[in-house]
């Protein structure tokens, strides 16, 4: 009688858990748990602000972005980023190379104080131009007087927009620019560039995937505002009306498929957004890493 | 071209890390500034490259070639300045990094695109690294990342080279490399150099000339082999080369330590005066016999024979920890065993007394 061998590496191993690795089931219901939570939060409503948009058919969805109102709106929020964002690039740089690369007194009081417009509700931003700028406000008789209109006008949607958006940039850069010191300075400084050259041959190149992060979040905040801007702005159609108001007013009037056509736009902008900061992201680690390859 | 500097300090808050230090370096020496961590060197040469300011006081001055430069800034100095950490610029290729202090230069003195690409070229040649001029930064190793920032400090030809812990970020094989390296590039360039380091051996390997520094002064200025024989402070003998150190009280013109009676060396101390003998562990003859007044007794507790020479540990009558290197030689005659009673002889002994401050 022959007895079975079993071959020596046929036999099945057991298999050893990583010290940090959890069992199967708790894995996958953790990330089924996400899932859930990512679709019914973010995926349902991504598709439903699509089926309302498209509900009467591709003709009525197109139909309101060529009315005037809208346009107006359109062109209200471009001009607005245009304006916000490099206003508060400059700031941002300007406010991180200081706080990142000097000592001096009240800086962190000054970090602080760049990250007020996170605390405070946006609504609160709004009404403080309008305590500032309106016909009651401190300014508002002199205001009136010189013919000069800040609320219920563009100046008004500008100024608290800005408000709204300035820590992005500042946000983003601070952190890299600390952790990156100052020694690339002082050596061209040693090399004989001036503080311009150092500037922009040096601290600007070692930053520029921080700051067009930066640059992409303060975008999509200042097209995408809605509290501070409704209060100063008055809602007043084809003058002082952003896309984000443009949304409201058409769904208060139960215009749901101008309301939602419009607010698809602003999702895809939000879309647009996120690949680009998941590109810039990629391409800041690449760097970081060490990866950078020659162009 | 030589540095003089006069009477400089310098605080930073409430720590004084330099306090009235005057020193000259001569045209074309290669000198290091040698001292622990905090003894003020590095802020010594950041002030010579105009980095920091000196304290203000009536005398104070840093002159090239005699001239004074305290109210240039760093950009008009013309100093070449090498840091611990490369500071190379990481977006920048090899290339365009040692091309960086050529141009940034005012367009009349700057050199035309094909000279620039020349010199850049030579000095890479110089470094080693013609081949890696397209390379970034980051896929380099330390030793190249340091070569290149030696290139870039040399590309607008400086009269002044000044290093700031140039291999300190190094493993101990790559230094050694580079040490050489560094010494050879000086006796062909011939730029008057100053270099910061708290390696011992390093400074005394490339150096012409060391100063010593600690706790914001210079503690001993002078040739390698100077300082290291001739050591005229406590601080010094400690920091330069291995020691053994001897507790004892003055006694006929001598040191007594324990058993043995060391001759007096140089001082004139007074009588039953405690003092501290130092031995280098290479002056220390071990035998089995007692020879003479000034040896006495220990045991070996651990012999290393791996190494240029043998080292000896050895354990004192009072407890003492005592070591001695001896020829591969001598050791093989002696026949040395672990638990053996044996006798040490200082052949050289320097002796100091009164307070130390490390």
């Amino acid at each position: 009688m022959t007895e079975m061998v079993v071959p020596k590496a046929a036999r099945p191993r057991p298999r050893v858990r990583g010290a940090a690795e959890e069992p199967a089931w708790v894995r996958w219901s953790l990330i089924a748990a996400c899932i859930l939570f990512m679709a019914a939060f973010l995926v349902i409503p991504l598709a439903a602000v699509f089926t309302e948009a498209l509900r009467k058919g591709v003709q009525a969805y197109l139909a309101s972005f060529t009315e005037p109102d809208a346009l107006s709106a359109l062109r209200l929020t471009l001009l607005v980023a245009a304006i916000a964002v490099p206003l508060n690039l400059v700031f941002g740089l300007a406010a991180s190379w200081a706080l990142a690369k000097f000592e001096f007194r009240g800086r962190s009081i000054l970090i602080t104080l760049i990250d007020l417009p996170f605390a405070v509700s946006p609504v609160i931003a709004g009404l403080i131009y309008v305590l500032l700028f309106g016909m009651q406000g401190w300014l508002g008789p002199w205001l009136a007087e010189h013919d000069i209109r800040i609320i219920f006008a563009v100046p008004g949607i500008v100024l608290a927009t800005l408000f709204v958006t300035f820590p992005f940039v500042a946000r983003e850069l601070i952190p890299l620019m600390q952790e990156q010191g100052t020694e690339d300075e002082v050596a061209a400084l040693t090399l004989g560039a001036s503080g311009w050259q150092t500037f922009r041959r040096v601290t600007l190149p070692n930053v520029r995937w921080a700051l067009l992060y930066g640059v992409i979040l303060c975008n999509a905040r200042a097209m995408g505002e809605f509290g501070a801007v409704s209060v100063v702005s008055g809602h007043i159609r084809g003058h002082t009306n952003t896309l984000p108001l443009h949304v409201e007013i058409l769904y208060n009037e139960y215009n749901f498929v101008a309301a939602f056509a419009t607010a698809s736009l602003l999702t895809l902008l939000a879309l647009v957004t996120l690949v680009l900061k998941a590109i810039v992201e990629r391409r800041a680690r690449a760097v970081a890493c060490g990866e950078e390859r020659p162009r | 071209m030589s540095i003089q500097v006069t009477h400089v300090s310098k605080s930073f808050g409430g720590f004084q890390a330099l306090r009235d230090v005057s020193l000259e370096v001569g045209e074309g020496e290669l000198l290091a500034l040698l001292g622990p961590s905090g003894s003020g060197k590095t802020t010594l040469l950041r002030i010579i490259a105009g980095l920091e300011q000196p304290d203000p006081a009536p005398d104070v001055d840093v002159r090239f070639n005699g001239q004074s430069v305290a109210h240039r800034a760093v950009g008009g100095r013309n100093v070449g300045f090498v840091f611990q950490h490369y500071a190379l610029f990481r977006h920048m290729t090899v290339f365009e990094n040692v091309a960086f202090g050529l141009r940034v230069r005012r367009r009349r003195e700057r050199p035309s695109r094909q000279e620039i690409a020349d010199r850049v070229r030579r000095l890479l040649a110089l470094v080693q690294l013609e081949a890696f001029e397209r390379r970034y930064p980051s896929q380099l190793s330390g030793g190249q990342r340091q070569r290149v920032a030696l290139a870039r400090a040399l590309a607008t030809e400086p009269r002044i080279l000044l290093l700031d812990e140039p291999f300190g970020a190094l493993d101990a094989k790559v230094r050694q490399e580079l040490r050489r390296w560094l010494r050879r590039l000086h006796d062909e360039l011939h730029v008057t150099s100053l270099f910061v380091t708290h390696d011992q051996e390093e400074a005394l390997e490339v150096a012409d000339r060391i100063i010593v520094m600690n706790a914001g002064r210079i503690e001993q200025d002078g040739a390698p082999e100077d300082l290291f024989n001739n050591p005229r402070t406590e601080f010094v003998m400690r920091f330069l080369g291995a020691i053994n150190l001897f507790h004892g009280r003055v006694e006929n013109g001598g040191v007594r330590v324990g058993p043995m009676l060391l001759p007096q060396v140089d001082c004139a101390l007074p009588e039953g005066q405690a003092a501290r003998a130092f031995v280098r562990p290479y002056d220390l003859a071990v035998d089995r016999r007692k020879n003479g007044a000034a040896a006495m007794p220990a045991k070996v507790t651990r012999v290393q024979v791996t190494g240029p020479v043998v080292r000896v540990e050895l354990e004192a009558a009072a407890g003492d920890v005592i070591w001695a290197d001896l020829p591969h030689a001598q050791y093989r005659d002696l026949r040395l065993n672990v638990g053996e009673q044996v006798y040490v002889s200082p052949r050289n002994a320097r002796v100091f007394a009164g307070d130390y401050r490390p």
